[in-house]
């Protein structure tokens, strides 16, 4: 298998971690004014998996989530997903519109989690545009709230043109300003497709990687 | 009984009694084939609809419906099934998310997946029994060997079986 991204080495994946950190932070920074509270984040992650095990990463595949998704296009292309918990898309909910969602989610809390994935998404996007200095498009925003497994598989669809891996970069959003546990926290996955690391590389001066 | 897991771009066989599963189905198809006689099953994880999408030449065969269903249906000839009397069954094929714009070629990926199986079935002369297909959400399946009935789940609808 081609999977010149299960190889990478650290400096690349260290700029990688730091891409999602400044895009993470500034969604967090985001997220808090609309909150009104203080919002917690993690060191992101840089992590190259297997497509299987990613799926076990975020919690296994028939997992219920609740997801953002947008496609990026530009001076580079990918996916982001922002990804929640379903408590604590109801505790979102319940922030933001004082009502408490017990079965499902009205139409009302469907908006407001829509809005809330945009804007960190948004957020995010803006930050990783202004560090690489990449004129980003992001589209509509798009919300599924479904399997793990068939959501994630999805957004590693273009990155399954070159191998069974995919370098997953993930930042974590605490909520509540609490510690992040792995099972509680919202996490924001940027998947970009294959050809967009070494443009990623190339715009912050580290050469391109030659296995790329 | 023994329940044998298939992953994503992970293809597998089993024989009477046991059966074969593969979890959150999404854009992905589950293309399953059966012969009635021998009680053989087969299941392969499509992602994506065709080896032309491949990058490099050195590529995992179970994720792309031309090379991963006729390489399945191979596969279950040496377990002993007879090519003439194989089935298919297919579930997945959704589409998770709507954006339109720009992305929306890719976002298609799951309805252009379900079509690149049934071409492959189809070369292969092997009928479509019947498909639980499209949609916007994921799917569990399960297909039982000594049955061939294939069991789809899904989060808030009622589980059936095709």
């Amino acid at each position: 298998m081609s999977d010149s991204i299960g190889r990478m080495d650290e400096l690349r994946l260290d700029v990688l971690r730091e891409i999602s950190n400044i895009g993470a932070g500034n969604a967090a920074t985001s997220l808090s004014s609309l909150l009104g509270k203080a919002v917690g984040m993690s060191v992101s992650k840089v992590l190259p998996m297997p497509f299987n095990e990613i799926i076990e990463h975020v919690g296994g595949a028939e997992r219920m989530i609740l997801t953002v998704f947008v496609r990026i296009e530009g001076g580079i292309s990918g996916n982001m997903l922002f990804a929640v918990d379903i408590s604590d898309a109801r505790a979102l909910v319940r922030h933001m519109t004082g009502a408490s969602e017990e079965e499902g989610f009205s139409e009302m809390g469907i908006s407001v989690l829509n809005e809330v994935g945009n804007i960190v998404i948004g957020s995010y996007i803006t930050a990783m545009s202004d560090f690489l200095g990449f004129e980003l498009h992001p589209s509509v925003p798009s919300l599924a709230m479904d399997m793990a497994g068939a959501i994630l598989a999805f957004c590693l669809s273009e990155t399954g043109r070159s191998g069974d891996t995919a370098l997953l970069i993930e930042g974590a959003l605490s909520l509540d300003g609490g510690p992040i546990s792995k099972e509680g926290a919202s996490r924001l996955f940027l998947l970009p497709d294959p050809d967009s690391y070494n443009k990623m590389f190339t715009a912050l001066g580290v050469p391109a990687d030659a296995n790329g | 009984m023994r329940t044998v897991r298939v992953g994503i771009a992970e293809a597998g066989v089993v024989t009477n009694p046991d059966s074969i599963t593969t979890l959150g189905l999404g854009s992905c198809v589950g293309v399953t084939l059966y012969d009635d006689k021998r009680k053989i099953g087969g299941m392969v994880h499509v992602m994506l609809p065709s080896t032309e999408l491949a990058r490099g030449k050195d590529f995992n065969r179970s994720k792309f419906a031309d090379s991963g269903v006729p390489d399945l249906v191979e596969r279950m000839i040496r377990f002993g099934a007879d090519r003439r009397r194989l089935v298919a069954k297919l579930a997945g094929g959704a589409q998770m998310f709507n954006v339109g714009g720009p992305g929306d070629s890719i976002l298609k990926i799951g309805s252009r997946n379900t079509e690149a199986c049934k071409r492959a079935l189809a070369s292969l002369d092997i009928p479509v029994i019947s498909e639980d297909t499209g949609g916007s959400w994921g799917r569990t399946i399960v297909l039982f060997s000594d049955s061939g009935i294939l069991e789809v789940r899904t989060i808030g609808r009622s589980k059936t079986q095709i």
